[in-house]
């Protein structure tokens, strides 16, 4: 276990090389100059501009540059912005407001798309499997930014259950309405997985041998079909969960929630490489983290893969 | 025939362990109904082997499956018939004394053991839930008593084996684990589906006598489904010779496999490769079985007989005795028999 464990560590070290080098080069490459934008219309004198270019190594070459960049990460150091701060400090500052919003919007998307995904696979066939189809296709079809608005509008405008934007509530209140925006859209592939999934293991050998073995159906459904139904599904919601991550990024924007998508926005906006760059970074590392885990996991539901 | 009223159990074991009254499996299709099974009849004693012999899809499988009750209806269903187990009627009793009898006075073994087993659960814990179930034995009694069971059917260091998955058992042991749990709780009759099929031949014939001298010591009924003649030979007494879903011969095993009084039969008998056809091309049965959306109006089996006469075309030749405990379902049986001992 510990062997593989390492081992999978560094099977990790090119993906992150890669995945950094193509973040730092597509930073590279946007267009505009990032001193200019520090100013805006008033142009700062040559002289103060050579120097904030030698500071910032921005006249090395590419190559040179990401070494650096890449060096500075191994000893754990993110850079600093334009303004002198620690990127690294203002990633962690808003880092929980996010992990926060994506966590409280994964467990609701697991109970959501667990609740309807195993309902519909034990009706299959039946009128609440054609209820549970509508309603994933409705929330697979219709664009995130759409409901996202659509909720903001009727629950925070209208009906005013909740504020629309901000996180001055505080936890709950102030993240239930993104959250469950961001779980309704997630559940439905869930959902639609653990159905599929269910579905196939019922018509599966083994359970015709558990009802030959006189078991209750409570018993057939709960101790037999449900873990081996899971197998698939632990893989997608462990990668899920770092992908809500991302997701939140548009969420954040829409509710106006100061997580590290609002920095990102704001970062691409003020050609802010560095921040960019670390927070793409930190989302490869999380990601990583989490495929890991789920790897771990996978073998204590699924004794075949067991390491 | 001796009619006999067979409705209540009757404590004083008149009846037969298992006996199959007309009985007819339907599959509701998307193209109609296919009739798997019809007018089945058949009886097993305590310690009797039978063997329901038959090619896919001629409804061996699907008759195991309806005295089990482990069809999936739907598609399935049972129109007609009654499948009595020491007199009582598994078709018509309540859903919770289906599930008292069944796996512990009937269970069955299962053709492909890997899929047949829970990939993630032990395969102790698999073979314990019975004692857990239906006798209320504490976690670790059951896995004593799994244990106790793996021993018997020879896993070798079953102790030690207890706590292992299925993947990490050969097949041959797998299927001794199937059989283990099937015999767990010690039934009176046991349903034994092509358990051979998947093995390799020396593993086949390890797993043949372990059933078998389990059958003997118990005292159990035993129904052995395959399409192996051999296998058929070795170990059962009856033999219930199947064709698109109705028995077309039945008697005693050596009789009805040495003398066939069915052209059907008779062709499986002679399909069967042996030293005198080396060489030669192997004899097979010409055509195809028919279409149970569309079974004909006459005997089945017609359009690849080669008896067949007018009468065949126009009705289903009915399952007769053609001497002592032999029956066939031909016109032409007489003319069948002469054939073969000619």
């Amino acid at each position: 276990m510990l062997g593989y464990t390492i081992r999978r560590i560094g099977q990790m070290i090119p993906v992150v090389i890669g995945a950094t080098f193509l973040i730092y080069a597509l930073t590279f490459l946007m267009p505009g100059d990032p001193i200019a934008a520090l100013t805006g219309a008033r142009p700062l004198p040559e002289s103060t501009v050579a120097q904030i270019r030698q500071a910032y190594h921005l006249d090395d070459p590419f190559l040179v540059q990401y070494g650096n960049y890449m060096w500075g990460l191994l000893h754990g150091n993110f850079g600093i912005d334009f303004f002198g701060r620690p990127v690294l400090g203002l990633i962690l500052e808003r880092l929980p407001t996010t992990f926060a919003l994506a966590l409280t919007a994964w467990v609701l998307k697991l109970v959501i798309g667990l609740a309807i995904g195993v309902y519909g696979g034990l009706r299959h066939g039946r009128a609440g499997d054609h209820f549970a189809l509508v309603f994933t296709v409705v929330f697979l079809g219709v664009p995130g930014f759409v409901i996202a608005l659509g909720a903001q509008t009727v629950f925070g405008v209208q009906l005013g259950w909740v504020n629309p934007a901000g996180i001055s509530a505080g936890w709950p209140m102030a993240f239930i309405l993104p959250a469950l925006v961001m779980a309704f859209e997630a559940a439905a592939g869930l959902a639609r997985l653990t159905r599929t999934s269910l579905v196939g293991v019922l018509r599966s050998e083994y359970m015709r041998t558990a009802r030959a073995k006189g078991l209750s159906p409570r018993r057939v459904i709960w101790g037999h079909a449900l873990r081996n139904a899971m197998i698939p599904v632990v893989t997608y919601l462990g990668l899920s969960l770092a992908g809500m991550l991302g997701g939140a990024v548009i969420i954040e924007a829409i509710f106006n929630i100061p997580g590290i998508g609002g920095l990102m926005v704001t970062s691409i906006n003020n050609k802010e490489g560095t921040i960019v760059v670390g927070i793409a970074t930190m989302l490869v590392l999380v990601y990583l983290f989490f495929n890991l885990l789920v790897d771990l996991l996978y073998g204590v539901i699924d004794p075949r893969v067991r390491v | 025939m001796r009619t006999q009223q067979t409705q209540q159990p009757d404590p004083a074991g008149d009846h037969p362990l298992l006996r199959v009254r007309d009985l007819d499996v339907e599959f509701d299709t998307s193209k109609g109904i296919a009739t798997a099974v019809s007018g089945m009849n058949f009886t097993v004693q305590r310690g009797e082997a039978l063997g329901i012999l038959g090619e896919s899809g001629s409804g061996k499988s699907v008759t195991a499956r309806a005295v089990m009750g482990i069809l999936d209806m739907p598609p399935a269903k049972v129109p007609r018939g009654e499948i009595l187990l020491e007199g009582e009627d598994l078709l018509t009793i309540s859903a919770k004394r289906h599930r008292e009898l069944v796996g512990s006075r009937v269970s069955m073994v299962f053709q492909d053991a890997l899929t047949a087993l829970n990939p993630v659960h032990p395969v102790g814990r698999q073979i314990g839930e019975l004692y857990r179930v239906h006798r209320g034995y504490s976690r670790k009694d059951a896995k004593a008593a799994a244990i106790d069971m793996m021993d018997r059917v020879r896993i070798p260091a079953a102790a030690s084996r207890v706590n292992d998955y299925p993947h990490q058992f050969s097949g041959g042991m797998r299927q001794r684990i199937v059989i283990a749990m099937a015999l767990a709780l010690d039934p009176v009759l046991l349903i034994a589906d092509e358990p051979t099929t998947a093995l390799d031949v020396t593993v086949q014939a390890q797993i043949l006598e372990l059933l078998k001298e389990q059958q003997v010591e118990r005292n159990m009924g035993l129904i052995l489904i395959t399409h192996d003649i051999s296998v058929v030979k070795e170990v059962t007494d009856q033999v219930a010779v199947m064709y698109a879903g109705r028995i077309v011969e039945h008697g005693a095993t050596d009789e009805v496999l040495n003398h066939p009084g069915h052209p059907y039969t008779q062709g499986l008998r002679a399909s069967v490769a042996g030293e005198e056809l080396k060489g030669q091309r192997l004899p097979a049965i010409p055509g195809t079985p028919p279409d149970l959306l569309r079974l004909p109006d006459g005997c089945s089996f017609a359009n690849r007989c080669p008896f067949v006469t007018d009468e065949c075309l126009e009705q289903v030749p009915p399952l007769e005795s053609v001497g002592a405990g032999r029956q066939s379902a031909c016109f032409h049986t007489e003319e069948v028999l002469d054939h073969v001992t000619a």
